[in-house]
């Protein structure tokens, strides 16, 4: 990460304000975020602070109140609700603290479900083997664990091979080992496919794999580092 | 269970699954909608099919477009006829009815004789012979008799019956069987319901019958026959008017001929039926489903979120979903046709029994069968819509999100201080009610549609009951009726109250007549009786009997509709015997009964119309039943008696006949009701038992027992089940009206009362589904797996 490319996001003055009744949740209150091509990006913060809003946002989940998020060349913040479907189904791999499996489809399945409307997928196969999975293949997700089960999410959301993969707190529901297992299926992709990996996580532990890490506290950036050698997930001490 | 299906996408995999796992609720729907589908196919199938046959049947046999008869005209009229306009085959023949004395039968019965080219050659209302052979010219007492005559009294080819021919007694062998498109449905003049043992008709070489009533040389009976798109009226005004001088009677279209214009209505009727109560069904289906999908789609709320986040559009979502809604339609409604085609088959075979065609060409309508599927597709799919379009709507960003706990609050009911008191269970089942009172009222209204399909199951049997009540206990209190081969002088009514057994008798006239209003008609009888009858009345559906005013007509109710007159209004009556004189007479008032199209008189009103002194046409008579034999034997004998009918043969023969059919309608009815009402409870009970599962596995990891945990939930059904009670009794008055007026034809018209035997029974069984229901959740509940159930979030 020594000169950098064009960035793949460049999120600028990003404010997002949740209207709940009589008062306003002001979420975010001007965000500039930029992620590179390859880069690991590790986001930390207080629960409360605007992580996942954030992702939200670079995800296409959801649209900004003011401000810009722009794609490559594509600006999110105009697209419309279609757009950002395209945008998703295309580019962007999600990974969710609760799994959000299906729970009527296998492990193969759960995969092909995205295998197949992508464009130039690798077979559900492939992508739970790099996830350590291929013994599970036709496991429904009531006979995985936690771990296999977000292993699982990984592979479903990497399977499309996007260009961004974004994490809201994978292993929030995990315990270490597991946990410890999850992030390096998670490094691994990273490293191996190229992927611009964005990680949500309250454990700061975390950071020390992240290529750079951002800290959210108040719906504002307070400090962005960059890590000179990133340590395996392994080697991680929680 | 693992379905397998290689190569099919992973979505339509989970519908697979998903539908697997919910297969007694997607069962419960399906029968509805294939209820629906069967009645549809049946009835509609047979309706193509009757409509087939008959058209095929009326050319075949060369069925007249044009009736009518006279005293005698003579046989060169025929050629002034055929010259009318429009006219293109002129039949004439002599008919006569006389009284019949069959062998083993104690009182008598009516036979028609219609005279008969020889070997059957006639030019129209050809008669088609079934078995034996056509009368010998030279054999006069030969004849060819119909079929539903000869196989209610076992009569084959060589059966021999006494008839009393012009006032002498004959024997008349039956040599050949026959049917005729004229006698489809065959039914004694001035009676509604048809009775093969005491009517049949008889055909007989022409010579042989015009010298037995003076008829040589000339005719009584003439059939017309129309080319393409001449007007009937037209010829109807003519023909009217070259028989006057002969006594002629009237001219009526093949449309109000009597056998054509019953089959017309009952095609009618089941068209309408075929259609309403489908309707209704598939409504239900639509509902209930929208309730099932709108509850299941909410519990897959996370997986559509998730789904969206990972690229899906709406489109794809809600067609996945919609596709849930399309394959149980689709299932129900092949059962559906399936069903259907082989009920219609039944049933086909039942309207044979009183409708008699040489073939009934029964077949399942392809476009019945394809309206059905359609039809239940879309219904599926308006059905699925608005849960589908909702459930799809959810913010991708959700998936993101740990799912919020569920608001409640006190109960309203909590406040007051008995209920203060409840048990936790009983007081989660209100707080669940209070907090979705939507949701509830759903549950209620489709559960109360059940009560409702059932009440009009069961109220239809209570239709038959009132029926027979209003027609042979109410109105018809006479035990036998005796009509005159023609009218008689007041002397008749003397030799009458001489007759055996007879302990009253009262006169009756009947007069033929066309009644007119405006451009409407209809030609039928208006029926003279003594002020305040006692035995012959006139009674209301609901009420009690009319007394005949001095002046004035009486009608059915339907009459006065199909006429477009009400009380008060002005009937031109053209009298068709003696003099025909015509007459403008008001309507005193209309009568709510339940059959065809009745016309009554004030006895002496219509005496004084007709400038007559005490001339009567028939009676009715109350009988010392101990001589009801003697009293049979003589009128067998007397030359002037035409006809015979006694209430227990008739009411007996409309129990076999009419009753037999609707008990089978009424049969599916309840059969389809109970379906439905176990489809709908059901269904609400496995709803709640998906929504609640989570809720009532922790509840039983706290530590609540197995029944106290079912309290909640069942408690819960139970309650809904008793809001729904009421409710259904309303819908179910509406609906009871509704079919019963779809039910309504000239022939007859049903009354549809609520009675607290059918809304018990009605009651009954939902109750009884809702236990069945009940145990079959409890079991399920007794299964929960508590783990799998918590550590999964849905
Ligand atoms: N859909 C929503 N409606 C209202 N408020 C919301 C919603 N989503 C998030 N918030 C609020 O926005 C703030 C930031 O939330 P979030 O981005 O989820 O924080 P984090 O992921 O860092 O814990 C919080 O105060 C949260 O309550
Ligand atoms: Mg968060």
């Amino acid at each position: 990460m020594t000169e950098a490319p064009a960035p793949v996001f460049v999120a600028r003055n990003l404010t997002k304000v949740y209207p709940m009744g009589e008062v306003q949740v002001q979420a975010l209150r001007g965000v500039d975020f930029d992620v590179f091509p390859g880069e690991f990006v590790v986001l930390l913060g207080p629960s409360g602070s605007g992580k996942s809003t954030l992702l939200n946002i670079l995800g296409g989940l959801d649209v900004p109140t003011s401000g810009h998020v722009v794609y490559r060349n594509q600006d999110l913040t105009a697209a419309g609700d279609a757009a950002l479907t395209e945008y998703r189904r295309d580019h962007v791999g999600f990974v969710f603290q609760f799994y959000n499996l299906i729970p009527s489809l296998t492990a193969r399945e759960n995969v092909a479900l995205v295998t197949e409307i992508a464009a130039s997928p690798m077979t559900p196969e492939e992508a739970l083997g790099l996830v350590g999975l291929t013994e599970r293949l036709d496991h429904f997700p009531a006979q995985l664990s936690g771990g296999e089960q977000q292993r699982v999410a990984i592979a479903r959301a990497i399977a499309k091979r996007p260009e961004v993969l974004l994490c809201d707190e994978p292993t929030g529901a995990l315990d270490i080992t597991t946990g410890v297992v999850v992030l390096e299926a998670i490094a691994r992709v990273n490293r191996e496919l190229d992927t611009a990996t964005v990680v949500i996580t309250h454990n700061a532990a975390i950071a020390g794999m992240a290529h750079r890490v951002v800290r959210l506290a108040d719906g504002r950036v307070v400090s962005v580092e960059r890590n000179q050698t990133c340590v395996s997930a392994r080697e991680l001490s929680w | 269970m693992v379905i397998r299906v290689p190569r099919l996408p992973a979505l339509d995999r989970k519908l697979l699954r998903d539908l697997w796992e919910m297969k007694g609720q997607a069962l419960a729907i399906a029968a509805v909608i294939a209820a629906g589908v069967t009645m549809f196919v049946t009835y509609l199938s047979n309706f193509d099919s009757l409509e087939r046959t008959l058209d095929s049947y009326y050319q075949r046999q060369r069925f007249a477009d044009v009736f009518a008869s006279a005293e005698r005209a003579p046989a060169r009229l025929a050629a002034r006829i055929e010259a009318i306009p429009g006219v293109v085959t002129v039949a004439t023949r002599v008919v006569a009815e006389v009284t019949l004395d069959v062998p083993g039968m104690p009182e008598p019965a009516t036979g028609r004789l219609i005279s008969m080219p020889p070997d059957g050659a006639a030019v129209l209302n050809t008669v088609s012979l079934r078995r034996g052979r056509w009368p010998e010219p030279s054999r006069p007492d030969e004849v060819v008799a119909s079929e539903m005559f000869c196989e209610a009294h076992g009569f084959g080819p060589g059966s021999r019956l006494a008839a009393i021919i012009n006032g002498r007694r004959r024997t008349l062998t039956i040599v050949g069987i026959g049917l005729s498109p004229e006698f489809v449905y065959s039914v004694r003049p001035g009676e509604i319901f048809p009775d093969n043992q005491r009517f049949g008709i008889f055909w007989m070489d022409r010579q042989a019958l015009a010298s037995a009533f003076d008829m040589e040389g000339g005719f009584n009976d003439v059939s017309l026959k129309l080319a393409r798109g001449a007007s009937a009226d037209e010829a109807i005004v003519r023909l009217d008017r070259l028989l006057q001088p002969y006594g002629g009677r009237g001219a009526y279209p093949r449309a109000l001929q009597v056998s054509a214009w019953t089959i017309d209505n009952e095609l009618r009727q089941l068209r309408t039926f075929g259609f309403i109560t489908p309707l209704i069904f598939l409504s239900v289906a639509a509902f209930i489903l929208n309730i099932a999908l709108a509850r299941a789609l909410a519990l897959q709320r996370p997986q559509i979120a998730a789904l969206k986040a990972l690229g899906y559009t709406n489109r794809e979502l809600g067609w996945h979903y919609v596709k849930w809604a399309l394959a149980i339609a689709a299932a129900g409604a092949l059962a559906g046709v399936l069903a259907g085609n082989w009920l219609g088959a039944q049933m086909a075979g039942m309207y044979n029994e009183f409708f008699r065609f040489p073939m009934l060409d029964y077949r399942l309508s392809v476009g019945v069968a394809a309206a059905s599927l359609a039809g239940s597709l879309l219904v599926a799919a308006a059905g699925a819509q608005s849960a589908v379009r909702h459930a799809v709507a959810v913010p991708p960003a959700e998936a993101m999100r740990p799912e919020s706990p569920a608001r409640y609050r006190q109960s309203a009911g909590e406040r007051w201080r008995v209920l203060r008191r409840l048990s936790q269970p009983a007081r989660m089942v209100l707080r669940n009610l209070e907090r979705q009172p939507l949701r509830a009222l759903m549950s209620v209204v489709g559960i109360a549609f059940a009560g409702a399909i059932l009440i009009v199951g069961f109220g239809f049997i209570d239709v038959m009951d009132v029926l027979i009540d209003e027609q042979f206990i109410r109105a018809m209190r006479q035990d036998v009726t005796v009509t005159f081969v023609r009218p008689l002088s007041a002397d008749a009514m003397h030799a009458v109250n001489r007759l055996p057994g007879v302990i009253e008798a009262e006169p009756l006239r009947v007069v033929p007549a066309r009644l007119r209003v405006g451009h409407r008609h209809r030609t039928l009888a208006i029926t003279g009786l003594v002020a305040d009858p006692q035995l012959s009345r006139v009674v209301e559906r609901t009420g009690g009997a009319l007394a005949l005013p001095a002046r004035g007509l009486v009608l059915s109710k339907m009459l006065g509709d199909v006429l477009g007159v009400a009380s008060g209004g002005t009937v031109i009556v053209e009298v068709l015997e003696g003099a025909r004189p015509v007459f403008d007479v008001p309507v005193a008032a209309l009568v709510d009964d339940s059959v065809g199209l009745q016309a009554y008189m004030e006895i002496g009103a219509l005496r004084t119309l007709m400038r007559e002194g005490g001339t009567v046409s028939g009676a009715a008579l109350m009988v010392d039943h101990t001589r009801l034999d003697a009293l049979n034997a003589e009128l067998k004998q007397l030359p002037e008696v035409a006809g015979v009918a006694t209430r227990a043969a008739t009411l007996g023969s409309f129990r076999e006949t009419m009753a037999e059919q609707m008990n089978l309608i009424i049969f599916f009815n309840v059969f389809f009701s109970g379906v439905i009402a176990f489809g709908v409870v059901y269904n609400a009970a496995r709803v709640s038992l998906s929504e609640r599962s989570r809720e009532l596995a922790s509840l039983r990891v706290l530590g609540f027992t197995r029944a106290e945990v079912s309290l909640i939930l069942l408690g819960e059904l139970a309650l809904l089940t008793i809001l729904s009670l009421p409710v259904g009794a309303a819908i179910g008055w509406g609906l009871g009206r509704l079919m019963t007026d779809a039910f309504n034809s000239e022939v007859y018209r049903l009354p549809f009362t609520l009675t607290a035997q059918a809304v018990a029974w009605a009651f009954l069984t939902v109750i009884g589904a809702a236990a069945i229901s009940a145990l079959a959740v409890r079991r399920r509940l007794d299964r929960l797996d508590l783990v799998a159930v918590l550590k999964s979030r849905e």
